[in-house]
């Protein structure tokens, strides 16, 4: 609340650090570009301090000096200790992420600490004040500091001849097409990279025709799923078209990673060097990252699968990290057992007998998961009456819940927004699917009951006053029965709301707009309680924690923001993504947070440390939907080309590639047992895909596991366990109820 | 450079570039142009870029003036106001200056604050579930359709429909005229109208019960005179359905006592009244109920109910219709009707009843069409007095029936102004159509070749239109006034500027109106015979061709005369006249019009409708034209005999006629 009064404020503050952190940009990028690492002659990648933690204090270090000026100092250190300074260059990548993370661990712990304090014990504002601390200037990501413009684009400003750059690549691509099949694959990765920077440096150095010629033609060999960048790229023919490209910026300020074997390097290095090209090794040299492995090079479909994204693959020690994938504990509750589902239990005769069963179970699933975080991790608010309530509800519905499989399908219901003629942008379903929600175009937000309970206000503050504090049935007294009504609008947005997102313990209903802010509603009152304002730019989602208190938001300005209800500012910045955040959801133990973006790639961010711990690549188009599965260990995630994949959290590989739809996929779902993913789509069907199989069949060997070179099941149609078609409605939201029924949405719109 | 572009994006030319700086004053050079246009063209690609990503959120597949205008916002540009539109802007070009742009139009807000009528809001946003799949299978409807909560109506109007079609086709007729006049007026039965037009299009499964017939025609006349209704592309239904009452011989015809005529009547008012209210709705549908009608008056097969519902219908759809449809089919039909009508075996009785039904139908509807003609063709003489007149004065028939219909209003009458809506119909639908090498007869050929079908009925009728306009609205003539009716058609003829110089005298006296033909009428024996009458039509106004007095009458209507099949019928008429008939009828004729106290309608009276009269057979329903032929539920035998009368007494004045032509033909 206090965020209402101080947001003034805080924009203010933001605006003073604008300028501060451009400076930063500028000051890094100041370096010659020459100085790349190791030089020419060592190999890309070679030199690289092995333990991350010594990486980490002299990172800390650097920032200390660069902070004070000594950027001397900053230079000496850095060649001597080796340290890649892609870091800095690439604003916003994903080893910034780390090393600001490196920083904000530091504070990050004290900071854990007085969270937890905070969540059981009410804030004061002087608490508050102090433990949010003000955004860390490096931390900024691409999005809010763009570096000059004019430096980063200054590494093209090398002269060479302009006819050339046909023959050399034409060049090169004899030589591709002439060597053995098995590096031809993986040397063809080289293809795109070389081709937009060749072709950027001639459009930088005003060559107008011959980009042009460039570009018609080699524009042709490139693959299918970047004829997207290609687009934009051919729009660009002149100089002062790159200034504020942003995707020309991400190419320029991120180095495109490809996976080559090592054969295949030595192979494409002797050529370059063989004829004297040193055009293209240049360009290598600067805007390649080359992940080299030792053994067999990779296959077409195996490079095929991964690659897609604006950056090119992840690195392979990016994904390294360990992740605590596990459930957390649930505490211990006492379910009264009902004299209903006794009787019920009864009837049946002998279910009686299964049911200690199942509790054991239940107990055996409360022992610590060994992949699990540590339970205080991350501090959690604590339970409350009510939420323990609900846990026993939820736990006496699971006990109905129906077992699905391949051959129980779950029954679907189909919510049809009717009359959305402002445009339905966003539906959510609380968890016991009592509510529903529907974000608009039109800025407002709808609430709907779909019990027969109707939705109340409280009191005006006047009639409290009167009420009887002490009777038994004031939580139904303070309800104000004239407001009852079916549906409720919630008016503050400026902008269309893209995004809306119920508290788990239905109290709040979070909403982001275009207009840059987020809003935390009550839902008792139904007004807005407070405007989180951060994002610059439009929030494309937003999604409460599983367990209340922390929501995460990401939008157009790149970077994804971790916050805590009762705090203005956010609690983490996580910025890496070359493009817009377009999705973010929270794995189910709340220590994770997993981000889709239009760069076509998944990011899993820690939220404790704020480090970028999985890069995932292999999307082809924005992603608009990921989902947890319930146990934690799978992710899945559907993009605009269509494809839905599947994605093993512990070891950070692709694990399935399900092909169906026909549009971009806008929602994801696993059942409540995680046997059953749903997805939905704006091809107007749901598709229901076998993800037990999917899982079950996986066996990650080792080799996988350190290669991340996967082999993905030829044929994803088996694993379709049925389509079904709405009417005429694109689903933009699915939701399992507790036993398991699915519940779809969407607006019709004839 | 552009060559490649020019393919891949669309280019604002830098013509373009220059005529917008000229506009904002400033000359730029080519160069400059050409560099501010490619620039240009890059920008709005970035923002079409940026603005798909607002698409994309917005789950939509449609990129929206909004979404431009977001990313134009994001990137500090000013928004661009007033396309935001929801329906597509017509894009229109100026041919000289080589401009587009889009149209504009001034709304008159006055117009738009001060309307009654106020526009609903748009329904509420809302939520509904069903249950699309069981188990995962098991489709419980059809998918892929529409939600069925969209097509579900409310309880109310669930229950207004089904006390409203209760009451229209229940029993109680109170009930009924209230139901009918609350569909009429109801502004909130949109959502019925499907249902509705389900209801009426159930005609053909009722067509042996005329009175539920009658309902449900009473029903469409209700929807349709509904203001807040907008009947779209159902009028083609409510068309269809109409039509079936008017042309199929339907079950309940087979019994000569059920008055299946009045319905075929009604059916065609009311075909009319849906016409000239929303013909417009649907392209082509007047074309179509043309052709239709055409097909079953051809149709030789066909019984001669569906004949006359045909002629009705063609009569109900205005006078054009009747040119150009009845007109020229006229001869070829005239044979089949008058043998049917000459036939006067016992058995044949039913049958010869209804050819005289159809017999009058016909000629009430060839005399408007005269009358219309005539009309159309001195008024843009008389410039808009003339044309407001047209309108005013929708001829004789409409005041008759404007009183008998049963609470419809009869359709605005298809003068001038409607046949220019006709005509551009026809070109509009009738490319490669016969239609298309129609050409208009003139009128006195016209009458020349009808007068020759029907005689001295048509000439009576004739009458009374210019008459009464010579005479004006109050038509207060006397007998004197009356009289003319013999002669008018000479008086219409000089006014289209033909031959004749002034009226004849005659007329002044209806005595020797009366007589004039018994005088001429050897006068004027066959020197034209043989040339039939349309030979002589396209030249000069060709007198009716005239039998010889014994040639009897179907001799001249069937132009093919035979002479032995005149000869044959030719002693019929003088048994026949031995009947009082033959006396009664000339004097009706004039004698009538004093008595009805100069009322123009009763100018109208004819030898068939008199007849009618007599019998007590007409009933005021007859209504899409007044002077519809009368011959009612009464038994058909009892006029069977008498009328072929009305031949016989037309003879005379045909006569007459036609030595008034000879004698001016010389000069």
């Amino acid at each position: 609340m206090a965020a209402v009064q101080s947001g003034q404020s805080e924009t203010e503050e933001e605006k003073e650090i604008q300028p501060e952190t451009s400076n930063d940009g500028s000051r890094t990028d100041l370096r010659p570009p020459a100085e790349s690492p190791g030089g020419p002659a060592s190999s890309p990648g070679a030199v690289k301090p092995s333990a991350p933690g010594e990486e980490e204090t002299l990172r800390a270090v650097l920032r200390f000096l660069q902070k004070n000026n000594l950027s001397e100092s900053v230079e000496i250190l850095r060649r001597e200790a080796g340290l890649p300074d892609e870091p800095e260059d690439q604003t916003g990548s994903e080893s910034s992420g780390t090393g600001s993370g490196g920083q904000e661990a530091g504070g990050g712990v004290g900071d854990a600490g007085s969270l937890l304090s905070r969540v059981s014990a009410a804030p004061t504002p002087a608490a508050a004040t102090v433990a949010a601390p003000p955004p860390p200037p490096l931390k900024v990501g691409a999005g809010d500091d763009r570096p000059d413009v004019n430096v980063v684009l200054s590494a093209y400003s090398q002269q060479g001849d302009p006819v050339l750059y046909d023959v050399y690549y034409s060049g090169l691509k004899k030589f591709i097409e002439s060597v053995l099949d098995c590096h031809r694959a993986e040397l063809s990765q080289v293809f795109y990279p070389l081709f937009v920077h060749m072709y950027l440096e001639l459009v930088y150095n005003n060559h107008e025709a011959e980009s042009k010629a460039f570009f018609e033609k080699f524009s042709g060999d490139q693959e299918c799923y970047y004829a997207d960048d290609l687009r934009i790229l051919s729009s660009l023919s002149k100089k002062e078209h790159m200034r504020g490209n942003e995707t020309l910026l991400d190419f320029r300020t991120s180095k495109f990673v490809l996976r080559i074997s090592r054969d295949s390097y030595q192979l494409l290095k002797r050529h370059l060097q063989e004829r004297q090209n040193n055009q293209i090794w240049t360009i290598i040299q600067e805007h390649l990252y080359i992940d080299i492995f030792d053994g067999m090079p990779r296959s077409k479909s195996q490079i095929d699968a991964m690659s897609g994204s604006l950056a090119g693959e992840a690195k392979r020690d990016s994904n390294k990290a360990k992740v605590f994938y596990g459930l957390l504990k649930e505490p211990e509750i006492e379910v009264p057992l009902d004299d209903e589902d006794e009787e019920v239990e009864n009837e049946e005769g002998k279910p009686k007998k299964k049911k200690p069963k199942k509790d054991s179970l239940g107990n055996k699933s409360k022992k610590q998961d060994p992949n699990a975080p540590q339970q205080n991790r991350i501090p959690l608010p604590e339970l409350k009456d009510s939420d323990k309530l609900d846990k026993i509800m939820n736990l006496k519905e699971a006990t109905k819940r129906v077992r699905l499989g391949r051959d129980t399908l779950p029954s679907i219901c189909f919510y049809s927004f009717l009359n959305a003629y402002q445009g339905l942008t966003a539906v959510d379903f609380t968890d016991d699917s009592s509510l529903i929600a529907g974000g608009y175009a039109d800025s407002t937000v709808r609430v709907w009951s779909v019990t027969p309970k109707k939705l109340r206000r409280v009191k005006s503050a006047a009639d409290l006053s009167l009420i009887d504090k002490e009777s038994d049935d004031v939580l139904e007294r303070i309800m104000d029965e004239k407001t009852a009504s079916e549906s409720k609008i919630l008016h503050g947005h400026s902008g269309p709301v893209y995004g809306i997102s119920f508290s788990p313990d239905r109290n709040y209903l979070l909403s982001c707009s275009e207009d840059g802010t987020v809003r935390l509603w009550s839902l008792q009152t139904f007004t807005c309680l407070v405007g989180y304002k951060g994002h610059n730019y439009p929030v494309w989602d937003t999604q409460f924690s599983p367990y209340g208190y922390y929501f995460i938001s990401g939008g157009h300005d790149r970077v994804a923001r971790l916050w805590a209800t009762d705090h203005y500012q956010p609690l983490r910045m996580f910025a890496g993504h070359l493009a817009d955040i377009t999705c973010t959801r929270f794995h189910p133990n709340s220590n994770y947070v997993a981000t889709g973006s239009s760069d076509r790639t998944i990011r899993l961010w820690d939220v404790l440390t704020g480090n970028c711990v999985r890069i995932l690549t292999g999307h082809k188009g924005p992603i608009h939907a990921i989902a947890f599965s319930p146990n934690g260990k799978f992710m899945a995630s559907g993009a605009t080309d269509g494809r839905v994949l599947l994605w093993d959290i512990g070891h950070g590989i692709m694990i399935g590639d399900l092909k169906g739809h026909t549009d971009a996929i806008y929602t994801l779902k696993f059942s409540r047992d995680g046997e059953i993913l749903a997805s939905g789509s704006m091809d107007n069907t749901v598709r229901l895909w076998d993800a037990f199989k999917a899982f079950d069949e996986l066996e990650t060997d080792d080799f996988t596991a350190t290669t991340g070179h996967i082999h993905l099941p030829e044929n994803s149609q088996e694993l379709l366990l049925g389509t079904y078609l709405t009417k005429a409605t694109p689903v933009i939201h699915l939701h399992f109820t507790r036993r398991n029924l699915l519940l779809a949405a969407g607006a019709y719109n004839p | 450079m552009a060559d490649r572009e020019e393919r891949r994006f669309a280019e604002v030319p830098r013509e373009s570039v220059k005529l917008v700086a000229e506009s904002a004053g400033v000359e730029l050079s080519d160069d400059v142009a050409a560099l501010l246009a490619e620039d240009v063209c890059y920008r709005l690609r970035e923002a079409t870029q940026s603005s798909s990503q607002f698409m994309r959120h917005a789950k939509r597949r449609k990129l929206t003036v909004e979404d431009f205008n977001r990313a134009l916002r994001w990137s500090n540009v000013e928004a661009i106001c007033g396309y935001g539109a929801q329906d597509v802007l017509p894009f229109r070009s100026i041919k000289e200056g080589e401009l587009f742009f889009v149209e504009d139009r001034d709304i008159n807000l006055v117009e738009l604050a001060l309307a009654t009528n106020i526009p609903k809001g748009c329904a509420e946003t809302m939520v509904r579930v069903n249950v699309s799949y069981l188990d995962g299978k098991g489709n419980l409807e059809p998918q892929g359709t529409v939600p069925s909560a969209v097509q579900t109506l409310s309880e109310d109007l669930l229950k207004y429909y089904q006390q409203i079609t209760r009451a229209i086709l229940g029993e109680d007729p109170h009930l009924m005229k209230v139901a009918l006049l609350d569909l009429q007026s109801n502004s909130k039965m949109a959502a019925l109208l499907p249902y509705f037009v389900y209801v009426i299009s159930g005609v053909k499964s009722v067509s042996h019960d005329l009175e539920q017939l009658n309902r449900l025609l009473h029903m469409v006349k209700s929807l349709i005179q509904n203001p807040y209704l907008y009947l779209g592309s159902y009028v083609r239904s409510l068309v269809s359905s109409v039509m079936y009452c008017i042309l199929e011989p339907l079950a309940a015809s087979i019994n000569p006592l059920n008055d299946h005529w009045t319905l075929r009547d009604y059916a065609a008012l009311l075909l009319s009244h849906i016409f000239w209210s929303h013909g417009d709705l649907v392209s082509g549908l007047y074309h179509q109920i043309l052709l239709s009608l055409q097909k079953v008056l051809s149709d030789p097969v066909r019984p001669l109910c569906s004949h006359y519902g045909a002629v009705v219908g063609l009569h109900a759809l205005g006078w054009k219709a009747v040119e150009r449809v009845l007109y020229p089919h006229l001869p070829a039909y005239w044979a089949n009707l008058q043998a049917v009508l000459d036939d006067y075996s016992v058995s044949n009785a039913q049958v010869k009843a209804d050819g005289h039904k159809v017999y009058g139908a016909i000629l009430v509807a060839v005399e408007r069409l005269l009358k219309m003609k005539a009309l159309s063709l001195s008024q843009p003489a008389e410039g808009p007095r003339g044309a407001g007149a047209g309108r005013q004065d929708p001829g004789p028939g409409a005041p008759g029936h404007r009183a008998s219909s049963p609470g419809l209003t009869p359709p605005p009458e298809p003068l001038s102004e409607a046949a220019l809506g006709i005509a551009s119909h026809l070109q509009a639908g009738g490319a490669g159509c016969p239609w298309e090498a129609w050409s208009p007869v003139p009128l006195p050929a016209m009458y020349g070749e009808l007068y020759s079908f029907f005689g001295d009925s048509l000439a009576v009728r004739f009458s009374t239109g210019p008459g009464a306009e010579g005479r004006g609205p109050g038509g207060g003539g006397g007998g004197g006034g009356r009289g003319p009716g013999g002669v008018s058609p000479p008086r219409a003829l000089p006014q289209l500027g033909m031959a004749a110089k002034d009226p004849p005298p005659g007329p002044a006296h209806p005595d020797t109106a009366r007589k004039m033909p018994q005088l001429t009428a050897n006068l004027s024996l066959s020197p034209r015979r043989d040339g039939s009458p349309r030979g002589g039509g396209a030249a000069e106004p060709a007198p009716p061709s005239l039998a010889a007095t014994g040639l009897s009458r179907p001799l001249a209507r069937s132009s093919s005369s035979s002479a032995q099949r005149s000869r044959a019928s030719s002693s019929r008429p003088g048994q026949r006249a031995a009947g009082p008939s033959r006396d009664v009828f000339p004097k009706a004729r004039f004698t009538a019009p004093p008595a009805g106290g100069g009322a123009p309608t009763f100018a109208f009276l004819i030898g068939g409708r008199q007849m009618g009269r007599r019998c007590q057979g007409r009933r005021p329903f007859l209504t899409a034209f007044a002077p519809a032929p009368p011959l009612p539920s009464l038994p058909p035998r009892t006029y069977a005999h008498k009328l072929p009368v009305i031949g016989r007494v037309s003879k005379p004045v045909r006569r007459w006629a036609c030595s008034h032509y000879s004698l001016h033909l010389p000069l």
